[in-house]
C-alpha cells in the first residue's frame, strides 16, 4: 500500500492522498499553477519558497526529469500537490522519474486528491495556509498546524533562496529555446566588449541569466543582500532585479539597494525585481486573492498595443492608485487589471511582473531582454 | 480595433453534404459564425447544399441559399445579393476551394467582393505543398523531404531521392483523399496515377516518410494586430502513418516538457505569420522523432477544421465565433471569453483533465474495402470523451463510441477467453497494422504477457500510453483475482470507476448483472461528480460550463432552479452511416423548443462535431457517453422533469427501456408505443385493425425457423436483423441459397435478437412520411416519393416533396393511413411511416414497411422543403404544448419541388462496388430546389458532385429486365445529341430499336473498352444498372472505376430516367438560385406558426 498524505487547510479542510515525494511534514501557504507542462521548472522556482503547490493539470510527471531543464540548484517549495502521478516516464531527454527527484530533493508531494476541488475552494476563499504531512494522521491537528502556519505576509523569504556569494554565469539558453538551429555562438562579442550585468539574486531563475548571457552579457550573479556598493564596485553596466519569494514589503536592504542604484546603472526588475523597484519608487504593494500562477496570462503592451501571453508567478501586486508620477504604466493584465510593468519616466529603469525569460511558459516577450540589452552602453 | 463598418453582408460558404473527411464540424463552426456575424449587425448570406444543418435553418443567416456548391451557382448567388465580403475559412475544404474557384474565375473581382479572414494568395501558400514548404524554409524549419510532381515519370525520378516507403499526397484533396504510404514499387506506380487523377489540379505530392514518429496537432488564433494564441495542443495516439482523422487523439499534449511544447508553440505562430492567415483559426501538424526530438511540419489548414471543432469542445473556446469576430476586425482581447465572462478571449485555455476522441469507422458496409488505417482518411465519425486522467476518458471514449464496447474489454466485445481469442501472431499482426480495432488489441498483447516495449516496437503508440492502459489492464486482473465483488474494498472499487470502468464491464468480471453493480456502488457511497469544462482550470467562475463525469470528491452540477422545468436531451453519439447529422439536428431543434418555452434544456452527447455539443446551444451541456450508466448518473444529479429519446437517433431508444425501468421519465411518446411498433406480431395486429396492408412477413428466431417462415413469405423476400438502424445486413434474397447466406449473415449482426423476414415488392415505388402527433392532431409534415424503388435504402435513394408520380388519390390514403397509426399507436411528437405503392392488376396498392414513432432522418430535409419546423413543433408537443395551439392545423403542401440525394463515400473505397441496396451506404445529403421536377433534380445531382452533361458520350448497359425501359431513355439522349456507347447485349437491344449506338469491347476483351473512355476523359456520364445478385464483379469495376474517374453513374433505371428529363430540362432553362427566406415569407414574421 503507498504510504498516505494529508494536506490540512485552515478552513479545516483536510484531503487525503498517496504521498509520492519525501517523508515528512511542511507548511505553507497553498497555492495553484494552471501550467499543463513545466512541472520542473516550476519545482526548482526559488519564488515558491513557502508555498505548497498544486498543479491544476492532472497527469503530472509524464515526462519525467531532465537535468537541463531546472530554474535553480534545487526545489526549494514547501510540498507539491498532483491529481495523478505519471506511472512511466516518456521522453527522450528524460533522466528519470519524478518521484525519485522529489524524494531525492526533500520534498513531501501527494498525488490522488480531488485538485479541482482545492482549486475551487482557494478561488473562491482564497490562498489558504496549509500543511502536508506524511507523518501526522490525525486531522484535527493538522488543521491547528495549517492554522499556526506564518504564511507569507511580513516574511522575508529572500534569505532563505539566495546563493552564499557572487557567481559568474556562463551558461547559455538551452538549445530547446529556439526553433532555429544556434548559429549565435559566431556573433558573440569578446569578452572585453560584453556589457557587464550584475544580477541580484532574490530567487533568480537561471533561466533569465541564461537570457542576458545568450544575448552577450557578462553577468554576475550577487546575492539579493548585497548592498549598492557592493553591486557598483563591480562596474556593471546594468543591473538586474531578480524574481524571488513571498512579501516584498519587508525586504528594507533590498529597496535600499535599488535607490542607491537608481539613476546611476540601467535597471530591469521581474517580478519581486518589479515589486521592489516599485516599492523604491514610493509604490505600495498588496496581496493578491489567490495570485497569478501559470503560463496563459494575457498581458496588453502599452507601447505596441499588443497583448503578449505570459508566464507569471506572484501572490502580490504593485497597486495602481500608488503609483508615483515617475512610474508610467507599460504592461496590464487583461484578466483582472492589474499592474503587469512599469516604467520610470526619468531613468533608465523598467520592470515587468510576469516572466519574459519563460521556462515555463511561452517566449512572447523576450523582447524585453533585448530592450535591456540597448539600455546597456 | 472595433467592427469594420465598411462592409455590412457577408457572403459565408457552407461545406455542403457530409463526407468521410468533412461532417457536421463545418455545421457548427458555419452556424457560429452566422450567430456571431449577425450579432454584429451584419447581413449573412449562406450558400449550403446540405439541408440537414441547422445553418440552412431560415432563422440562422439573413438569406439562406441552399443551393449547389459550385462557383457557377454561388456566382448567381452573389450576383443577386452583392455581399460586400466572403468569409471563406468556415466551410471546411469545400469553402476554401469554392472561395479559390470564385477568384480564379474571377467573380469576386467583378462583383468586387473582399475575401476576409485569408487572402487567395494565402489559401494558396498553405495549401500548395512547394509554396507552403518553400515558406517553411524561409523560417527555418523543417518539413518531410519531397517534391511536387505532375506526372508518373517524374514521381519515379524523385523517389529515387526519397526512397521506400513515402507517401503520396494529392494536392487539394479533402481529408486527404488518395493520401497513402507507398512500401513498394507497383504500389507507389498505382498511388501515383491515382493521385493525379483525385487531385483537381493534377499533382501529387511525394514526401519522405516519418511512419512512427509522434504527431502534434496546434490549434492556432491570429487577430489583425498580430496577437496569437495557441487554443489546444493535440497529441495523437497512433504516431504517424494514420491520418489524424482516424487516429485516436488526446488533448492536451502528454509527453512534451515545456521546453519542446514551447518550441512547437513558436513553431506555430512562425507558421501562422509567415503563411500570412491575417485573422482566424488555423490547424497546424507536427511530427517529432522519438528518439532525438526533430521537428517537421506536415501541413497547415488555413482555416476551421475538424480539429478546430474537437479543439473548441476540449477547451469550451468557442473557435469559429472568434475566428468570424475576428474577421470583421476585432482583436481579441475585444472579445470577451463567454465562459468566464469577466475575462477576454485572448488567452490560452489551460484544462485541468484529459481529452480522447476516437474515430468510429464504417467498414462492415463496405466488405471489399482496404480496412486499414493509412494516411488518407477513412472514419465516418468520431467520440469525445474527458475525463480527469487519461486512463478515465480513454475508457469512456471506447464506451461512447458505441460499438458494443463498454470500455477497454470485459464486455460483450471482448474476444479474451472467448472461442474466437486472438492468437498471439493475430495480435501481433493486428497491432503492426493499424485498423478499427487495434485498440482492444492492445489489451490482448498485454494479456499474452507482451512488454509495452515491444507493443511500442510494433505500434509506435507512445509508451506513456500503452503504460496506462497496461495500469487498466493490472486492474481488471486485480479485480478479476478477487472474484467477487463483495470482496472489492470501497477503496479499489472507487479506484476502478477512476480508471474509467463501466459499471458493465464490472458486471461482466463479476457475472453480475449491471443494475446490480450499480446500487452496490451507490450504497458505498461511490458515485459519479461532475466537473465542469471552463477553458481556465477553475482560475476564474464559469457561466455557462458543460460538465463531465468523473469520480471525485466535489460535485459542481447547478441545483435546479425551484420555478424552473428541466427537460433532457438524449444526443445521437458519434456520427455513423445511418445515423448522422440529421439525428443531431432534431436534438438541437428540440434545444431551442425548450429555451422558447422557458424550460431548462440540457444536452446530452458525446459527438464533438455537432452543433448539440456547441456550449450555447443547450442551458446545460453533459458531454457524456450515451450509455444507460453514464445518462442515469446525470440523471441522478439534475432530475430531469422529463427525458426526449425520440430525436437522437436509434442511440437514445437503446436505452429508453432501461431509464424507463430505472424510474427515469421518458416524454412524448410512451416507451412502450415504442417497443409496439418494433413488436411484428403486435404491428400486425394493428394494421389489421386498422385495414391497412402490410407485404407478407414473420419472424425468426434461428435458422430453422427462418427457412420455414420464408416457405411461407415467397421469394423475393427482404431479412434483417431486428433493432438495428440503417439497414445493416438488410438483404434481398431471390432464392433459397441467397437466403441461407444473408440470413446466417443477419443473425450474427442480430446478437440474439430475431430476424425479421419481409415478401419484398419488386418495381414498386417506395414512399417516406414524417408526422407530428399530440395524441389528438396529427400534421403530416411530409410526404416523399423515392426515386429509387423499393429496394435500395430509404437512406440512400433521392426523394421528392412533394410526390411527383403518384396520383393525388394514393397520396390521400398515405395521408389517412399516417394519421389512423399516429392515433392508435398515441404517438406524441415524430413519427415516420415507410410505404410501398405496388401497381398490382391496374391498381396502386399501398403497403405499410415500416413504422418509427421517433425523429426520421429526413425530418430537416422536410423542414426545409415544407417551411415547417417539424423537430421543433414536435418537442414542443412533448413538453405538453399542442399543435393547434401552436398554431398548426393543416399539413403543409410546398408549391416548389424539393428533391433530396444522398452522397457516398465510395472515392475513399476504392474498387468497391457503387450498387445501391437495402444496406444504406450514404454518409450524407444534398438538396435540389426548383419549381420544376427535371431543374430540381439536376440542381440535386450537381449538388452531390455529379454533373450531368449537356452534350458528349455516354456509356448504356442495363440489367435485362430494364432493356425495354432503356429504349426510351436512348431515343430521348440521342435526340438531346448524345453519343451512346454500349456493349453488346444492351447495344444490340438499342440498334434493335433503331437508336444509333457505337459498340464497345467488354474490358476483358481488349481495347478500345470502357476505361480508356474513361482514362482519356472521353466519356461524360454512365447508366449501369446491375443485373441482380451475384453477377456484380464485371459491373462493378465499371462503376468503382466511374467513381474513381469523377463520372457521374447511375445504377438504377428510375434515377436515369429522372436524369434524362433533368438533361432535357437543362437545354432550355438555366438553373436559377432563390433564397429560402423567398419561399417561405413567414420567416423574419412568423416564428415557427403554422400556414
Amino acid at each position: 500500500m503507498p504510504q498516505t498524505a494529508k494536506l490540512a487547510l485552515e478552513d479545516g479542510t483536510v484531503l487525503t492522498g498517496n504521498s509520492f515525494g519525501a517523508e515528512g511534514e511542511v507548511d505553507g501557504e497553498v497555492c495553484f499553477n494552471t501550467s499543463m507542462t513545466g512541472y520542473q521548472e516550476i519545482l526548482t522556482d526559488p519564488s515558491y519558497r513557502g508555498q505548497i503547490v498544486t498543479m491544476t493539470y492532472p497527469q503530472i510527471g509524464n515526462y519525467g526529469v531532465n537535468a537541463e531543464d531546472v530554474e535553480s540548484r534545487r526545489p526549494f517549495l514547501a510540498g507539491f500537490v498532483v491529481r495523478e502521478l505519471s506511472p512511466r516516464v516518456s521522453n527522450f531527454r528524460a533522466d528519470g522519474p519524478l518521484a525519485d527527484y522529489l524524494k531525492q530533493a526533500g520534498i513531501v508531494a501527494v498525488q490522488g486528491i480531488d485538485t479541482r476541488a482545492l482549486v475551487r475552494r482557494i478561488r473562491i476563499h482564497g490562498a489558504l495556509r496549509g500543511v502536508l504531512s506524511t507523518t501526522d494522521p490525525d486531522d484535527a491537528r493538522l488543521v491547528q498546524k495549517a492554522k499556526a502556519s506564518p504564511g507569507l505576509v511580513g516574511r522575508d523569504l529572500v534569505r532563505e533562496v539566495i546563493p552564499e556569494g557572487p557567481i559568474e554565469w556562463n551558461q547559455p539558453l538551452s538549445p530547446w529555446a529556439k526553433l532555429a538551429s544556434p548559429a549565435e555562438s559566431a556573433a558573440e562579442p569578446s569578452r572585453k566588449t560584453r556589457p557587464h550585468v550584475v544580477a541580484l539574486d532574490y530567487g533568480l531563475k537561471w533561466n533569465i541569466a541564461r537570457h542576458l548571457f545568450g544575448m552577450g552579457c557578462r553577468v554576475t550573479i550577487l546575492p539579493g543582500t548585497a548592498t549598492a556598493e557592493d553591486v557598483l564596485k563591480r562596474q556593471p553596466d546594468g543591473v538586474f532585479l531578480s524574481n524571488g519569494p513571498g512579501d516584498p514589503e519587508p525586504l528594507d536592504y533590498a529597496r535600499r539597494t535599488i535607490r542607491g542604484l537608481l539613476g546611476k546603472r540601467p535597471i530591469f526588475g521581474i517580478c519581486l525585481g518589479h515589486q521592489l523597484l516599485s516599492l523604491a519608487c514610493g509604490a505600495k504593494t498588496f496581496k493578491l486573492k489567490f495570485g497569478h500562477r501559470g503560463a496563459n496570462q494575457p498581458v496588453l503592451n502599452h507601447a505596441t498595443g499588443r497583448v503578449e501571453i505570459t508566464c507569471q508567478n506572484h501572490g502580490f501586486a504593485v497597486e495602481a492608485d500608488t503609483l508615483p508620477d515617475e512610474l508610467e504604466v507599460t504592461h496590464l493584465n487583461l484578466n483582472d487589471n492589474t499592474v503587469e510593468g512599469v516604467r520610470h519616466r526619468k531613468l533608465p529603469a523598467f520592470s515587468v511582473q510576469y516572466h519574459p525569460e519563460a521556462s515555463a511558459g511561452p517566449h512572447d516577450s523576450d523582447y524585453l531582454f533585448e530592450q535591456f540589452r540597448q539600455m546597456l552602453a | 480595433m472595433p467592427r469594420r463598418d465598411d462592409i455590412h453582408k457577408i457572403l459565408l460558404i457552407g461545406s455542403g453534404p457530409i463526407i468521410i473527411g468533412q461532417a457536421c464540424e463545418f455545421d457548427y463552426s458555419g452556424t457560429q459564425a452566422c450567430k456571431a456575424l449577425r450579432e454584429e449587425g451584419y447581413k449573412v448570406v449562406l450558400v449550403n447544399s446540405n439541408p440537414a444543418t441547422i445553418m440552412t435553418d431560415p432563422e440562422m443567416a439573413d438569406r439562406t441559399y441552399i443551393e449547389p456548391l459550385c462557383w457557377q451557382i454561388v456566382a448567381k448567388v452573389i450576383e443577386a445579393e452583392r455581399p460586400d465580403a466572403l468569409l471563406p475559412t468556415l466551410g471546411g475544404q469545400t469553402g476554401l476551394n469554392l472561395a479559390m474557384d470564385l477568384v480564379q474565375h474571377g467573380v469576386l473581382e467583378e462583383y468586387g467582393v473582399e475575401m476576409i479572414g485569408a487572402t487567395a494568395e494565402v489559401i494558396a501558400k498553405a495549401e500548395q505543398r512547394d509554396q507552403f514548404k518553400e515558406a517553411m524554409e524561409r523560417i527555418g524549419l523543417a518539413c518531410c523531404r519531397g517534391e511536387t510532381v505532375h506526372t508518373l515519370e517524374e514521381a519515379r525520378q524523385v523517389l529515387k531521392k526519397i526512397g521506400l516507403p513515402c507517401v503520396v499526397r494529392p494536392s487539394f484533396t479533402l481529408g486527404g483523399t488518395g493520401s497513402s504510404v507507398a512500401y513498394n514499387r507497383g504500389e507507389f506506380d498505382r498511388l501515383i496515377s491515382r493521385g493525379l487523377e483525385e487531385s483537381p489540379v493534377r499533382q501529387v505530392l511525394l514526401e519522405e516518410s516519418v511512419l512512427g514518429w509522434k504527431e502534434y496537432e496546434m490549434e492556432v488564433m491570429r487577430d489583425a494586430d498580430d496577437n496569437v494564441v495557441i487554443i489546444c495542443s493535440i497529441e495523437n495516439f497512433d504516431a504517424m502513418g494514420v491520418h489524424t482523422g482516424d487516429s485516436i487523439t488526446v488533448a492536451p499534449a502528454q509527453t512534451l516538457t515545456d521546453k519542446e511544447y514551447q518550441r512547437m508553440r513558436d513553431a506555430s505562430l512562425a507558421v501562422i505569420r509567415e503563411i500570412g492567415v491575417e485573422t482566424g483559426g488555423s490547424n497546424i501538424q507536427f511530427a517529432i522523432h522519438p528518439d532525438d526530438g526533430r521537428m517537421v511540419v506536415i501541413e497547415m489548414n488555413p482555416r476551421v477544421s475538424r480539429s478546430s471543432a474537437l479543439a473548441s469542445k476540449a477547451t469550451g473556446f468557442p473557435i469559429a465565433k472568434i475566428a468570424a469576430k475576428l474577421a470583421i476586425g476585432y482583436r481579441l482581447h475585444e472579445l470577451p471569453n463567454d465562459i468566464t465572462r469577466k475575462t477576454k478571449a485572448c488567452f490560452e485555455p489551460t484544462i485541468d483533465y484529459v481529452v480522447t476522441k476516437i474515430p468510429r469507422f464504417a467498414f462492415e458496409k463496405f466488405p471489399e474495402a482496404d480496412a486499414r488505417l493509412t494516411t488518407q482518411m477513412k472514419s465516418v465519425g468520431e467520440t469525445m470523451a474527458i475525463g480527469r486522467t487519461f486512463k478515465e476518458s480513454f475508457q469512456k471514449a471506447l464506451r461512447g463510441l458505441e460499438v458494443g464496447s463498454f470500455g477497454f474489454g470485459c464486455d460483450g466485445k471482448d474476444l479474451w477467453g472467448s472461442a474466437e481469442q486472438p492468437s498471439i501472431e493475430e495480435v501481433r499482426s493486428k497491432l503492426a497494422t493499424p485498423g478499427a480495432e487495434r485498440a482492444w488489441h492492445l489489451r490482448y498483447a498485454m494479456k499474452y504477457g507482451m512488454p509495452v516495449e515491444e507493443i511500442y516496437d510494433l505500434t509506435g503508440i507512445d509508451p506513456w500510453f500503452l503504460e496506462n492502459l497496461r495500469e487498466i489492464n493490472d486492474l481488471e486482473e486485480h479485480l478479476r483475482g478477487l472474484g467477487d465483488l463483495a470482496k472489492v474494498s470501497d477503496a479499489t472499487l472507487r479506484r476502478a470507476k477512476q480508471f474509467g470502468f463501466s459499471d458493465r464491464q464490472l458486471a461482466t468480471i463479476f457475472n453480475r448483472a449491471e443494475m446490480d453493480i450499480r446500487s452496490e456502488r451507490k450504497q458505498r457511497g461511490i458515485v459519479a461528480t461532475f466537473k465542469a469544462v471552463d477553458t481556465c482550470a477553475a482560475e476564474f467562475e464559469a457561466y455557462t460550463p458543460y460538465y463531465y463525469s468523473t469520480y471525485e470528491d466535489e460535485d459542481e452540477t447547478p441545483p435546479k432552479k425551484p420555478s424552473q422545468r428541466r427537460v433532457m436531451i438524449l444526443g445521437g453519439g458519434p456520427n455513423r452511416i445511418g445515423q448522422g447529422i440529421e439525428f443531431d439536428y432534431c436534438c438541437c431543434h428540440a434545444s431551442f423548443a425548450l429555451r422558447e418555452l422557458g424550460i431548462e434544456s440540457i444536452m446530452v452527447n458525446s459527438n464533438p462535431e455537432t452543433v448539440s455539443t456547441d456550449y450555447d446551444t443547450s442551458d446545460i451541456l453533459f458531454f457524456e457517453p450515451l450509455t444507460t450508466e453514464d445518462v442515469l448518473n446525470i440523471c441522478d444529479r439534475i432530475n430531469p422533469d422529463g427525458v426526449i429519446v425520440q430525436f437522437g437517433g436509434q442511440t437514445p431508444l437503446n436505452l429508453a427501456r432501461a431509464l424507463s425501468n430505472a424510474g427515469v421519465p421518458i416524454i412524448g411518446t410512451s416507451v412502450d408505443t415504442i417497443e409496439d411498433a418494433e413488436d411484428r406480431e403486435k404491428f400486425k395486429a394493428l394494421l389489421h385493425r386498422l385495414e391497412l396492408k402490410q407485404p407478407a412477413n414473420a419472424i425468426a428466431r434461428n435458422m430453422a425457423q427462418a427457412r420455414n417462415e420464408v416457405a411461407k413469405v415467397g421469394f423475393p423476400a427482404l431479412v434483417r436483423p431486428s433493432f438495428v438502424l440503417g439497414g445493416r445486413a438488410m438483404e434481398i434474397c431471390y432464392d433459397a441459397g441467397q437466403f441461407e447466406r444473408f440470413v446466417a449473415e443477419a443473425f450474427v449482426v442480430a446478437q440474439g435478437q430475431p430476424v425479421l423476414i419481409d415478401r419484398f415488392l419488386e418495381d414498386a415505388v417506395e414512399v417516406d412520411v414524417d408526422a407530428i402527433a399530440d395524441g389528438d392532431q396529427v400534421i403530416v409534415a411530409g410526404v416523399m416519393e423515392h426515386i429509387e424503388e423499393a429496394g435500395v435504402h430509404s437512406g440512400d435513394s433521392a426523394c421528392v416533396i412533394p410526390p411527383y408520380s403518384l396520383p393525388g388519390p394514393v397520396v390521400a390514403e398515405i395521408r389517412t393511413a399516417t394519421t389512423a397509426m399516429a392515433r392508435t399507436l398515441k404517438v406524441v411528437g415524430l413519427m415516420n411511416v415507410q410505404f410501398a405503392v405496388k401497381l398490382e392488376n391496374g391498381q396502386p396498392n399501398v403497403y405499410v414497411i415500416e413504422v418509427n414513432p421517433r425523429a426520421s432522418r429526413t425530418v430537416p430535409f422536410v423542414s426545409k422543403a415544407t417551411g415547417m419546423a417539424v423537430a421543433k413543433a414536435a418537442a414542443k408537443v412533448m413538453v405538453g404544448v399542442s399543435l393547434a395551439e401552436q398554431g398548426y392545423g393543416q399539413d403543409p403542401i410546398p408549391s416548389h419541388v424539393s428533391i433530396k440525394e444522398a452522397v457516398f463515400p465510395f472515392v475513399k473505397f476504392a474498387g468497391v462496388d457503387i450498387v445501391l441496396g437495402p444496406e444504406m451506404k450514404s454518409t450524407g445529403e444534398v438538396m435540389g430546389i426548383s419549381e420544376r421536377f427535371s431543374i430540381a433534380f439536376a440542381k440535386s445531382q450537381l449538388a452531390a458532385g455529379s454533373v450531368l452533361p449537356r452534350r458528349g458520350k455516354i456509356f448504356v448497359s442495363v440489367a435485362d429486365r430494364a432493356k425495354d425501359h432503356v429504349v426510351g431513355l436512348a431515343r430521348r439522349l440521342q435526340k438531346l445529341g448524345f453519343e451512346l456507347l454500349a456493349t453488346k447485349g444492351t447495344a444490340a437491344r438499342l440498334e434493335e430499336a433503331g437508336v444509333r449506338v457505337q459498340r464497345l469491347k467488354k474490358i476483358q476483351e481488349g481495347h478500345p473498352n470502357l476505361l480508356d473512355y474513361m482514362i482519356d476523359g472521353d466519356l461524360q456520364l454512365v447508366m449501369n444498372t446491375p443485373s441482380g445478385k451475384g453477377a456484380r464483379t464485371d459491373e462493378g469495376s465499371i462503376r468503382a472505376a466511374a467513381v474513381s474517374h469523377g463520372i457521374p453513374c447511375l445504377t438504377t433505371i428510375q434515377a436515369a430516367d429522372a436524369a434524362v428529363r433533368a438533361m432535357e430540362a437543362m437545354q432550355d432553362e438555366e438553373m436559377t438560385v432563390q433564397a429560402v427566406q423567398d419561399r417561405f415569407p413567414q420567416y423574419g414574421t412568423l416564428r415557427g406558426g403554422g400556414r
